[in-house]
C-alpha cells in the first residue's frame, strides 16, 4: 500500500543523509521524497512516499523516530490529507500537437511556462494521480523530458505536525 | 572565563565529563589534540597498537564499568581501522564516543591526504554522528555526544574534527554547559502505567511462565530488581548471551543460556511456555531459530527502552517501551498490588510445582550443569578448561571472549552470578574483541582478576596487543583453547558440508605462542596434559603482576552443543551430540 510519511527534522547536516540511509540500509523503499527547510530555518520538512505494507510502515517510522536529528513523524495516509506534487514536462509541439497539447494542459488546468519554437515546457501541481493521467493525456509521443518534486504533504484541518 | 583552543576544548570537555581514559593512535589530523593531552594534567591516554583494539578497549572498559568508553584516531586510516569496534559497540548497544580527526575543512571533499568521508562511512553503525564545523561549538557537542551516547538505548557516538578546528592559535571562551535537552531526542524515561498493569496480570495468571532476560537488563542496570522479581515469583529466568549474569548464574531458578547454544533446559522451557517476559532482550535469530515456529504456545510481554526493537521479530502482547530499572520497578508494585486484592493465592503455586517439575525433569535429561555432557577423552576437552578456570578463579573474575566455540563454551561452563563479568561480542561477533576489550577492563579495575578466553585464531587478530599490556602493566590471563582450527567454522563444516575443511586450519604456521609471549616481555605456559591442567592455571593467576599466555592443547575436533536444528527447527529441536537430536 502506498503511504506517505510526513518528517519534521533538524535542518542540520547530514540530516537528509540518515533519513536515506536508514531506507536503503533496512531495505525499505522510497516512492518520492522532496525536502525543503520550513518557516522556522532550524526545521526541515520531508515528505516521502513508499509502498509499504503496515508492518513496514510501522518499522520504517519507528526507525525514523529513532534517527536523533527527526523531532516527529506522522504517516498522512492514516488521516484525510492533501498531497501535492510538481511536474515540469518539455513537450514536442509542432504542427497539429501544438494545439492539441494546449487543450489537454487546459483541461488539467496547467500551464505552459516556457514556449520554444517546437517545444513547450507544461507546469502542473495536484496528486499524484493526477500527474500520472495528465503524462497518460499527454502520450509518449510528445514527452521530451520530465521533472518531479515528489509528493509534499500536508494533513488536513486542525492537525498540525510541529515540534 | 578561560580563553582555549578547540584542542585544548576538546581536551577539558573530556576532563569536564569526567573520563577516565581515552584509548587512541595519533596521526596528522589529530595532532593538535595529541598536544593538548600533552599538557593536560587529567585524562590519561592509553596507546594501543592497531585503531581497532581502541575501539574494543575502550568498549570493554564501558561493558564493566557501566561509563563511556571513549576512544581516538586519526583520519583516513585511523578512523576505518576503528569502523570494526564501532560496529561491534552498536550492534551490543554500548556506550561510546569516538574522537576522529578529519582533514582540514577547506581540504574536505578534494580527495585530500589521509581524508576519508568518516561520518558517512561510520553513518549505518552509530547512534549519532557530529562534524564540528566552528571551534566554540566544541563543549557542547562532546556534552551531546556522551549524552546520547549513554541515554535510552546505549550506543556509539562520533565526533569528527576537522584539523583547524582544533589549531592551537585560535582561542575561545569555555564554558561546560550543565545541562543539555534536545527537542529531537527524548528516550523513554518511564513505562506506561496501564500496560504494565496489564503486564502484572498476564504474568500472575501463568502457569508455565519463562523470564527472558537480554543485555538490556545489564546495560539499564536492572539485574537486582530483575532478581527480586523473579525470585519473588518462583519464575524460571534465562538469560541471552548478552544477558548473563543479569540473573545469578549458580541459583537454582536459572535455567541457563537459551538460543542457537543454549541449554536445553532453557530452549524447551520457552517453547513450551505459557507467558513469556521478554526483558531487555531483542528476539535475535540466534535465540528465535524459526519465527514462526517460536514459542507457539506463549503470551509475550516485552519491556524494552527502544520502541524498534519492540514487536521487530516477533509480534508481542504487552509491549512496554522504558527503561528497565524503573519499568521493573512498577511491575513489582503492581504484582504486589494485584496479589494482595485478589481473592486466590497468586502466582499459581499448584501449576507452578508441576512446571518446575518438568523442567527439572528437562534438567535432568539433558542439562549441562546436571551431569556431564561431553565425551571421555585423553586430550584436554574445551569445557574441563572452562570449568578448570571457572574453579580456580572462583567464579569471580572477568571474563572476556573472542568468537567462536571457546566464547561458547565460556559462556555455558562458567557461571557467572554478577553483571558485567561476562564480556563479549555477540552481535557483530568480532574476533579480536577479546584481548583489548580485557586491557581496558584491566585499566579500570586493576584489582580485578580479567581473563580472556580465545582461540588460536582470533587472538591473533589482535596479538599486537601484547605490547600494549607491555606497556601500560596489564597482567591479563589469556585462555587460549587451542584446537588448531578456526574451530566454529569447522563444526559447520562436520555438519554441513561433509567435513570438507575448506580454509578452517592454518597448515604448520601457528607461532609457538610460549616464545611469542616472552618476546612482549610476557610469561607463556603451554598445556597439553589433562593432569597439568588446574596446576598450570592456578600458577598463572598466582603470577599477580604478569601478564600470562596459556596455550592450552584442547581436543581439536569437539562440538559446540546443543545446537538449534536449521533451517525450519523450533527452539525445541537441538542437536544434543554429533548423534543425538530432540
Ligand atoms: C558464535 C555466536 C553464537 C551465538 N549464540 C547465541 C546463543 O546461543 N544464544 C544467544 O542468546 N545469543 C547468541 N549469540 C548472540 C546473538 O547474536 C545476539 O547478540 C544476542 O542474542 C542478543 O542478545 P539480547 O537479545 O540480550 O540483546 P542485546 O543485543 O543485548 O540488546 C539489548 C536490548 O535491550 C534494550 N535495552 C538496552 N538498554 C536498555 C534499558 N536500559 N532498558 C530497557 N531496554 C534496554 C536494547 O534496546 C536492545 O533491544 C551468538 C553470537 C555468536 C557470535
Ligand atoms: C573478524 C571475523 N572474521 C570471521 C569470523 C567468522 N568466524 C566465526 S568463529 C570463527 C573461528 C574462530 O576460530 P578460533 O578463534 O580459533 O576459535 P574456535 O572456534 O576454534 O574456538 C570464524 C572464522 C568472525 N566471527 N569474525
Ligand atoms: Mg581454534
Amino acid at each position: 500500500m502506498r503511504r506517505i510519511l510526513s518528517v519534521l527534522m533538524e535542518n542540520e547536516p547530514g540530516a537528509l543523509s540518515r533519513v536515506v540511509g536508514l531506507f536503503s540500509q533496512r531495505g525499505y523503499n522510497i516512492e518520492t521524497l522532496n525536502v525543503a527547510p520550513t518557516d522556522d530555518y532550524s526545521l526541515s520538512r520531508l515528505t516521502v512516499t513508499t509502498f509499504s505494507d503496515d508492518f513496514k510502515v510501522e518499522q520504517i517510522t519507528k526507525h525514523l523516530n529513532k534517527l536523533v536529528d527527526v523531532v516527529k513523524v506522522i504517516d498522512l495516509t492514516e488521516g484525510a490529507h492533501i498531497e501535492r506534487d510538481l511536474l515540469l514536462v518539455k513537450v514536442k509541439a509542432v504542427g497539429a500537437a501544438r494545439d492539441e497539447v494546449k487543450r489537454t494542459t487546459d483541461i488539467y488546468r496547467g500551464s505552459i511556462v516556457d514556449v520554444g519554437p517546437s517545444t513547450y515546457v507544461i507546469q502542473l501541481t495536484g496528486p499524484t494521480e493526477k500527474l500520472d493521467s495528465f503524462m497518460r493525456a499527454l502520450g509518449d509521443a510528445v514527452v521530451i523530458e520530465v521533472v518531479r518534486s515528489g509528493v509534499a504533504g500536508m494533513a488536513r484541518g486542525e492537525k498540525v505536525l510541529s515540534p | 572565563m578561560d580563553m582555549l583552543s578547540g584542542g585544548d576544548m576538546l581536551v577539558r570537555a573530556l576532563e569536564d565529563e569526567g573520563v577516565e581514559f581515552v584509548f587512541g593512535y595519533p596521526g596528522g589530523a589529530a595532532l593538535h589534540i595529541y598536544d593538548a593531552i600533552f599538557k593536560a594534567e587529567k585524562v590519561p591516554h592509553v596507546l594501543v597498537r592497531h585503531e581497532q583494539a581502541a575501539t574494543h578497549a575502550a568498549d570493554g572498559y564501558a561493558r564493566a564499568t557501566g561509563k563511556t568508553g571513549v576512544c581516538l584516531v586519526t583520519s583516513g586510516p585511523g578512523a576505518t581501522n576503528a569502523i570494526t569496534g564501532i560496529a561491534t559497540a552498536y550492534m551490543d548497544s554500548i556506550p561510546m564516543v569516538i574522537l576522529s580527526g578529519q582533514v582540514a575543512s577547506h581540504l574536505i571533499g578534494e580527495d585530500a591526504f589521509q581524508e576519508t568521508d568518516m561520518v558517512g562511512i561510520s553513518r549505518p553503525i552509530v547512534k549519532h554522528s557530529f562534524m564540528v564545523q566552528r571551534p566554540e561549538d566544541i563543549p557542547s557537542i562532546v556534552k551531546k555526544a556522551f549524552y546520547i551516547a549513554r541515554s535510552g538505548r546505549p550506543g556509539p557516538v562520533v565526533i569528527d574534527i576537522p584539523k583547524d578546528m582544533t589549531n592551537p592559535e585560535h582561542k575561545f571562551e569555555y564554558h561546560y554547559p550543565e545541562t543539555v535537552s534536545m527537542r529531537s531526542y527524548q528516550p523513554a524515561q518511564r513505562g506506561h502505567t496501564g500496560q504494565i498493569r496489564k503486564a502484572a496480570r498476564l504474568l500472575l495468571s501463568a502457569k508455565r511462565p519463562v523470564i527472558y532476560a537480554g543485555g538490556g537488563v545489564i546495560q539499564g542496570n536492572g539485574s537486582e530488581l530483575l532478581t527480586r522479581l523473579a525470585r519473588r515469583l518462583n519464575y524460571p529466568v534465562t538469560n541471552t548471551l548478552m544477558g548473563l549474569g543479569g540473573y545469578p548464574g549458580t541459583d537454582r531458578q536459572f535455567i541457563g543460556m537459551l538460543g542457537m547454544h543454549g541449554f536445553y533446559e532453557a530452549n524447551m522451557s520457552m517453547h513450551h511456555s505459557d507467558v513469556i517476559l521478554a526483558v531487555g532482550a531483542r528476539f535475535d535469530d540466534r535465540v528465535t531459530n524459526t519465527v514462526d515456529k517460536f514459542c507457539p504456545g506463549a503470551k509475550i510481554i516485552h519491556i524494552d527502552v527502544d520502541p524498534a526493537s519492540i514487536a521487530k521479530i516477533v509480534p508481542v502482547d504487552v509491549p512496554i517501551v522504558g527503561p528497565v530499572d524503573s519499568v521493573l520497578a512498577e511491575l513489582e508494585q503492581q504484582i504486589e498490588a494485584q496479589i494482595e486484592a485478589s481473592s486466590r493465592p497468586l502466582p499459581d503455586t499448584t501449576a507452578l510445582d508441576a512446571w518446575w517439575e518438568q523442567i527439572d525433569q528437562w534438567r535432568q535429561a539433558h542439562g549441562l550443569w546436571h551431569g556431564k555432557r561431553y565425551p571421555d577423552s585423553d586430550l584436554i576437552m574445551p569445557q574441563e578448561a572452562i570449568q578448570t578456570l571457572y574453579d580456580v578463579t572462583n567464579g569471580d573474575a572477568y571474563i572476556t571472549s573472542d568468537v567462536g566455540q571457546h566464547q561458547m563454551f565460556a559462556a555455558q561452563y562458567y557461571r557467572y552470578d554478577l553483571p558485567r563479568r561476562w564480556i563479549n561480542s555477540g552481535g557483530l561477533g568480532t574476533m579480536g574483541f577479546g584481548l583489548p576489550s580485557a586491557m581496558g577492563i584491566k585499566l579500570a579495575l586493576p584489582d580485578a582478576e580479567v581473563a580472556c578466553v580465545t582461540g588460536e585464531g582470533s587472538i591473533q587478530m589482535n596479538i599486537q596487543e601484547l605490547s600494549t599490556c607491555s606497556q601500560y602493566n596489564l597482567p591479563i590471563k589469556i585462555i587460549n583453547l587451542r584446537n588448531n582450527y578456526l574451530g566454529m567454522v569447522k563444526q559447520w563444516q562436520d555438519m554441513q558440508y561433509e567435513g570438507r575443511y575448506s580454509e578452517s586450519h592454518y597448515a604448520a604456521s601457528l607461532p609457538d605462542f610460549v616464545k611469542l609471549a616472552e618476546a612482549y616481555g610476557h610469561v607463556g605456559i603451554q598445556v597439553k596434559e589433562k593432569k597439568d591442567l588446574e596446576g598450570a592455571m592456578r600458577e598463572a593467576f598466582a603470577l599477580k603482576d604478569r601478564l600470562v599466555f596459556l596455550d592450552i592443547f584442547i581436543d581439536p575436533h569437539e562440538h559446540v552443543y546443543p545446537m538449534l536444528v536449521a533451517p525450519n527447527g523450533a527452539m525445541k529441536d537441538m542437536w544434543l551430540s554429533k548423534t543425538e537430536r530432540t
